[in-house]
């Protein structure tokens, strides 16, 4: 068909040379290419010519373009080559409208050759495509303002940046719709860009020099990208990928990048020395955990004069008591519930019917917190902190012991099974499913009595009571 | 303490922020600032300003609008109990600071959270306030991603949804257990009660529009969710069953991993050591299978070992392939696309390419090289008009001849 067509405005043999008046006017392109395949000139009859490209090399070429015939059918392109050629016009490899062309006019044999993704110039035309749309994106997120203001005192916004193609004005759009109420610049090596608010106005090529060279926002800039880095990921092949090192000369917060990823390793071993002071094996026996709690520094407490106290009791026990932490007694015996309050909790015990001997008895904490007044050592409740550090224990007991029931006597105690916090008279008196299917009750202290006179010991006594008492009548409900 | 600066205010709350592990700005309706008073634009696409030495984007400005807390959840390195700096943003700090980093094209927008203080009720007012700011005092229509308290009242918790882009409550834990015991002030029951609330929200201010143009946006870009991986025993067919009865049941757009990491301060209720980097991207491996190539969650869990784990070493996809040899080789030039799918190395993009291809010509191995990543990785799972892995499917060795020969992501993790 193509062949059979009179060639009326080309002479067999003849090159034509099309100089672009610029390197991203895809209209321009389009106007020529249309014209050429028109008058059925192929690919390798035309050299396309940038701007202070090497034109000369061409000299003998015609620069007058060939005058379609009338009849010339319409040049047929599709869609999705015509997007892909628009961006593949910014690319800054010279031979793209070459490639351009040549596609073009394979298109008229064979519509759908777009589709063959296996085809050579698909794949290239592709490939020029996401060049570009990367380099757009990038400058999208890599642009830095810096405010300068001016004689009036107006606020300007000026950025350097170097894209790798032709992108500038094709992307003067994002950043008008972005900061339409701002008087900004972008300037770059390949033209600058200049928007007042209302208006759009292009200027010639700049120099770094031309920009400027700081903002005092970037020391928080700075310092939010240095907070935010976690340093127990390391992941710099990931960020290189992303962030490739041309663009970090003109990133105020990539001169911090040696000194984070140095930093990094060093605080994340840090982290984890730390850490594995606290995060061991858990001991397997009762007498492995006897002999670590004596070793134990993981807390304050710890670190007084004191002696680690383990719990007692049959490692079958289906009753655990949980106290609190030993007291001066307890602490100078090495045995749990020996002094004022064991000895008031041996009483309540004995009068409801259970045998304390058949029950577990151990401390939520493991050594004594005091003070020094004199020569008297003054109990001091454990804080907060210092009950979940100390949790890591009782909960190597009980997953050994397996009790099918915990009493937990104040609040200490309370929040060592539970991981927080609660008010004893809320929920004493019922029971409190535990993750590994035991039943937690809770109840008071027995030194909470012990500080009590008169009626409140005596009402205190009797709930007491009654809360052992249902303790007891569960535990044979269980045992059934 | 009062006279913390900004810069040192700025320093310790987005230290305290680092641990959440969203930061997308995309999905959202498209806005500009063009014909308003104010600044910004979306469009659709995220935008990462810069990535930081962990490999993780910076998009917005993520930050704590205080780290006091009430709350005493283990994992958390703001917790009650925890020894760690303090500090408190006004919300007119938080906007100044927006405001200051987005003019100089830092960040797409805000990402707002805050530990629990005087109340849940309070707590959540203070973050809508910000938001509110942003929004009607500097007509800011940039991206606004707010986390949400699920114990605050749901019309506080409507309101954030009407001025941000994307609302988010963490479901923290895989588990109602781990979440009892590591987070004991916090309630299953009503995150997912607070989480359904808000899809609700999000299908009824949907509806709305369809019928009246300007009705108001709810949360145009969505809810999200973010759980911790390696702090409680659940596994990974555990994570992944819960992730997928997520998505069902409150549509959400995305459930993020975070590999639990050693905090300072840590709490003793803690694992022993944190699991490896490379299992949180094996699960978000096996979230791509299950929201882009057609998987089922059972067929995830199918690709677990026998402790319900992940392999570490090959991807999920790769390990599913090796379990149900008996599905390849298949033909490039007539497989199925949801076939397709299935060949360990061929991604959705590669696919369509294949699929486009084969209509102008019989796909040789040479073709399929040009479109995929890695033919090596494919080729023993395809056949094509010149190539047929004959025995390759059968070698019990196979999977050793696949699997990475070193461990890039953890190759800096140490």
């Amino acid at each position: 068909m193509r062949s059979s067509r009179s060639l009326s405005g080309v002479k067999l043999g003849t090159y034509y040379v099309v100089h672009m008046p610029e390197p991203d006017d895809f209209d321009f392109w389009r106007e020529r290419a249309r014209g050429l395949i028109q008058c059925d000139v192929p690919p390798d009859r035309i050299a396309w010519v940038e701007l202070g490209g090497s034109g000369d090399l061409f000299a003998h070429g015609k620069r007058r373009m060939p005058v379609p015939p009338k009849d010339a059918p319409p040049v047929r392109a599709n869609r999705r080559f015509i997007s892909l050629a628009r961006n593949a016009t910014l690319h800054s490899d010279p031979e793209r409208f070459a490639l351009l062309y040549r596609l073009l006019w394979r298109l008229q044999a064979n519509p759908r050759i777009m589709e063959d993704k296996a085809d050579l110039d698909v794949r290239k035309l592709e490939e020029l495509d996401k060049n570009v749309r990367r380099d757009s994106h990038k400058m999208h997120a890599f642009v830095r303002f810096r405010l300068v203001e001016d004689e009036e005192g107006a606020e300007h916004y000026v950025a350097w940046f170097e894209p790798d193609h032709h992108i500038l004005r094709a992307n003067a759009g994002f950043f008008m719709r972005r900061f339409s109420n701002m008087r900004w610049s972008i300037l770059t090596p390949r033209g600058s860009l200049h928007w007042d608010g209302e208006t759009m106005a292009e200027g010639p090529p700049a120099d770094r020099s031309d920009a400027p060279s700081g903002d005092p926002t970037e020391d928080l800039w700075r310092s939010y990208y240095a907070s935010i880095f976690n340093p127990a990921r390391l992941k710099i092949g990931a960020m290189l990928k992303e962030m490739p090192k041309k663009y970090w000369k003109n990133m105020s917060e990539a001169a911090l990048i040696p000194e984070l990823v140095a930093g990094a390793q060093k605080r994340e071993s840090a982290m984890v020395e730390k850490g594995t002071l606290e995060f061991e094996e858990r001991p397997e026996t009762l007498a492995a955990i006897d002999k670590a709690i004596h070793a134990c520094r993981k807390c304050p407490i710890g670190q007084l004069d004191n002696h680690a106290v383990m719990g007692e009791g049959p490692q079958d026990a289906a009753l655990m008591i949980v106290g609190e932490q030993p007291g001066d007694q307890e602490d100078q015996q090495g045995r749990p519930f020996v002094g004022p309050a064991g000895q008031l909790l041996d009483t309540h015990l004995e009068k409801v019917g259970i045998d304390r001997r058949a029950a577990y008895v151990t401390n939520t904490v493991k050594h004594f917190k005091y003070v020094q007044r004199g020569k008297r050592r003054i109990h001091q409740p454990p804080g907060a902190k210092e009950i979940d550090t100390c949790r890591w224990w009782i909960e190597s007991e009980r997953a050994i012991v397996q009790p099918k029931l915990i009493l937990a006597m104040g609040a200490s105690a309370a929040r060592g099974m539970l991981g927080k916090t609660v008010s004893i008279t809320k929920v004493r008196g019922e029971p409190i499913a535990l993750e590994d299917g035991s039943e937690l009750w809770v109840t008071a202290h027995p030194s909470y009595l012990l500080r009590l006179d008169g009626s409140a010991r005596e009402e205190q006594a009797r709930l007491f009571d009654a809360d052992l008492a249902a303790v007891k009548e569960r535990l044979e409900e269980l045992a059934g | 303490m009062a006279s913390q600066t900004i810069l040192q205010k700025l320093e310790i709350l987005a230290d305290a922020a680092k641990y959440d592990a969203s930061c997308a700005s995309s999905g959202t309706a498209k806005k500009n600032s063009l014909g308003g008073k104010g600044i910004g634009s979306t469009e659709g696409m995220g935008i990462c300003h810069a990535y930081a030495p962990d490999g993780r984007c910076i998009s917005l400005l993520k930050i704590l609008l205080t780290n006091h807390c009430v709350f005493d959840c283990h994992y958390c390195v703001n917790r009650k109990s925890s020894n760690v700096a303090r500090a408190r943003f006004t919300p007119q700090e938080v906007v100044d600071l927006t405001l200051a980093f987005y003019r100089r094209n830092y960040i797409e927008g805000l990402f707002l959270s805050s530990g629990i203080v005087k109340s849940s009720n309070h707590t959540m007012e203070q973050i809508v306030e910000v938001a509110r700011i942003l929004r009607e005092e500097h007509d800011f229509r940039g991206y606004i991603h707010l986390k949400t308290i699920p114990e605050a009242d749901a019309e506080i918790v409507h309101q954030a949804g009407l001025y941000a882009d994307r609302v988010s409550i963490n479901v923290e834990l895989p588990t109602d257990g781990g979440l009892i015991r590591l987070a004991p002030d916090k309630d299953a029951r009503q995150i997912e009660g607070a989480m359904g609330k808000v899809k609700a929200d999000l299908v009824e201010a949907k509806d709305a529009r369809k019928r009246f143009r300007h009705a108001p946006r709810f949360a145009p870009a969505g809810q999200s969710t973010q759980m911790i991986v390696g702090a409680d025993a659940a596994s990974d067919a555990d994570i992944v069953g819960k992730a997928s009865r997520l998505y069902d049941n409150f549509r959400l757009r995305r459930v993020y991993y975070s590999a639990f990491s050693p905090i300072p301060d840590a709490s003793a209720v803690l694992p022993l050591k944190r699991p490896p980097l490379i299992r949180e991207h094996r699960l978000y491996q096996s979230d791509w299978l299950m929201r882009f190539y057609g998987y089922k969650p059972t067929e995830v869990m199918q690709a677990t070992e026998a402790d319900g784990n992940l392999p570490l070493d090959i991807d999920p996809k790769l390990a599913w392939a090796l379990k149900f040899r008996e599905q390849f080789p298949l033909d490039v030039n007539r497989a199925s696309r949801e076939q397709l799918l299935r060949v360990p190395g061929l991604g959705v993009k590669a696919v369509n390419k294949i699929i486009a291809s084969r209509r102008h010509r019989n796909l040789r191995l040479d073709d399929v090289a040009l479109l995929t990543q890695s033919i090596t990785k494919v080729r023993p799972f395809i056949c094509t008009v010149d190539w047929r892995p004959i025995t390759l499917t059968d070698r019990a060795d196979l999977r050793s001849l696949l699997a990475p020969k070193t461990e890039q992501l953890e190759l800096f993790a140490a």
